[in-house]
């Protein structure tokens, strides 16, 4: 059993999106979970779906959704200050000690983060390889496991089947609360899903059958 | 936010003239553009407290969809696509432009006061 998991995405709803039912299976176990949220997202283009939001009351909001979803998902969060769409351009060694004075305190024994150039958005490939290059810099025996999730087309094809493989179903209704607890987001977002797929299908069948499964790849050192 | 209302906003522009005021201005197609369309490509770009001063502010538009033009000593600010409009914190000017899923796609907003960074 796991001793302690630290989840380390960029922005509020990508633990959600991308690792609910991981989370809530670890909870489920006793394992505590502590969210290290980088951003708020305050640079976001879904405003809520018909608008609630905009540019300057967002951050406010996905923080408040930020916190909801983490009480739903029963995990503890901490964010950590950064702005949504700059992590690239921040000193990566800088950002990977500011992770690392976490995980020095909290010593999980499992980090899941992006996988660096094969998560799709730069905030995520950043903090992703901010987040391995923080676990490096630890004693190699004191290093939890670090568990990466691609997110790109074409990741399979160029990295190969991920050794983790969640299916989820059977908790996908605390997954989808959790979505929906980022009211601002989880429309748009599902949404575009439902742009691809023909007719109206409930948007909860868009998720099941999008992210039922969550996928990780073990990190080698 | 509202659907503009021009002469409203054209009364609010013309406060701000020949003022040090801070431009928030912003586009963009979201950071998953080219990862939902192969096609599409992405494309964004942002200025935040940009302290400028503009002596000419006109608002122009066909009911929908507006452009907004703000005429500096040396140059020009511009946005286009703008639809809605709302006044931010009792005297900051949010416009934006939102597509039918109702995600921006534009902003251009006007404060005297910088905006929160």
């Amino acid at each position: 059993m796991e001793k302690h998991v630290v989840v380390i995405y960029p922005h509020p709803d990508d633990e959600s999106f991308g690792a609910a039912g991981t989370i809530a299976k670890f909870r489920e176990e006793g394992v505590p979970v502590t969210y290290l949220c980088g951003t708020l997202g305050e640079m976001g283009r879904n405003m809520g779906s018909p608008i609630f939001a905009n540019r300057e009351t967002l951050p406010d909001i996905r923080k408040k959704e930020l916190i909801d979803a983490c009480e739903i998902l029963d995990m503890d969060l901490k964010m950590l200050g950064y702005r949504d769409k700059t992590i690239e351009f921040e000193d990566r060694n800088q950002i990977a000690l500011d992770l690392k004075s976490y995980l020095d305190k909290i010593k999980p024994s499992l980090v899941i983060t992006h996988y660096p150039d094969y998560a799709v958005h730069p905030d995520h490939n950043a903090l992703g390889a901010a987040a391995i290059e923080a676990v490096r810099l630890m004693p190699s025996e004191d290093r939890p496991i670090v568990w990466a999730q691609a997110i790109s087309n074409d990741y399979e094809e160029v990295l190969g089947k991920p050794e983790i493989e969640n299916d989820i179903t059977a908790i996908f209704d605390k997954k989808m609360d959790a979505i929906l607890a980022h009211a601002s987001q989880a429309q748009g977002v599902l949404g575009q899903r439902r742009d691809e797929a023909s007719g109206d299908i409930d948007l909860k069948e868009i998720a099941k059958h999008n992210m039922g499964i969550e996928r990780f790849y073990i990190w080698k050192y | 936010m509202k659907p503009i209302e021009l002469e409203k906003v054209q009364k609010i522009i013309d406060g701000f003239k020949n003022k040090e005021v801070y431009v928030h201005l912003e586009t963009t197609n979201g950071a998953y553009a080219s990862h939902i369309n192969k096609k599409a490509y992405n494309v964004g770009a942002y200025i935040r407290n940009a302290k400028v001063s503009f002596n000419q502010a006109k608002i122009v538009g066909n009911g929908k969809s507006y452009r907004v033009g703000l005429k500096m000593e040396m140059g020009w600010i511009y946005a286009e696509g703008l639809t809605d409009w709302t006044i931010h914190e009792d005297s900051k000017l949010l416009m934006a432009g939102h597509d039918r899923e109702g995600r921006l796609m534009v902003s251009l907003q006007i404060s005297e006061t910088p905006f929160s960074y």
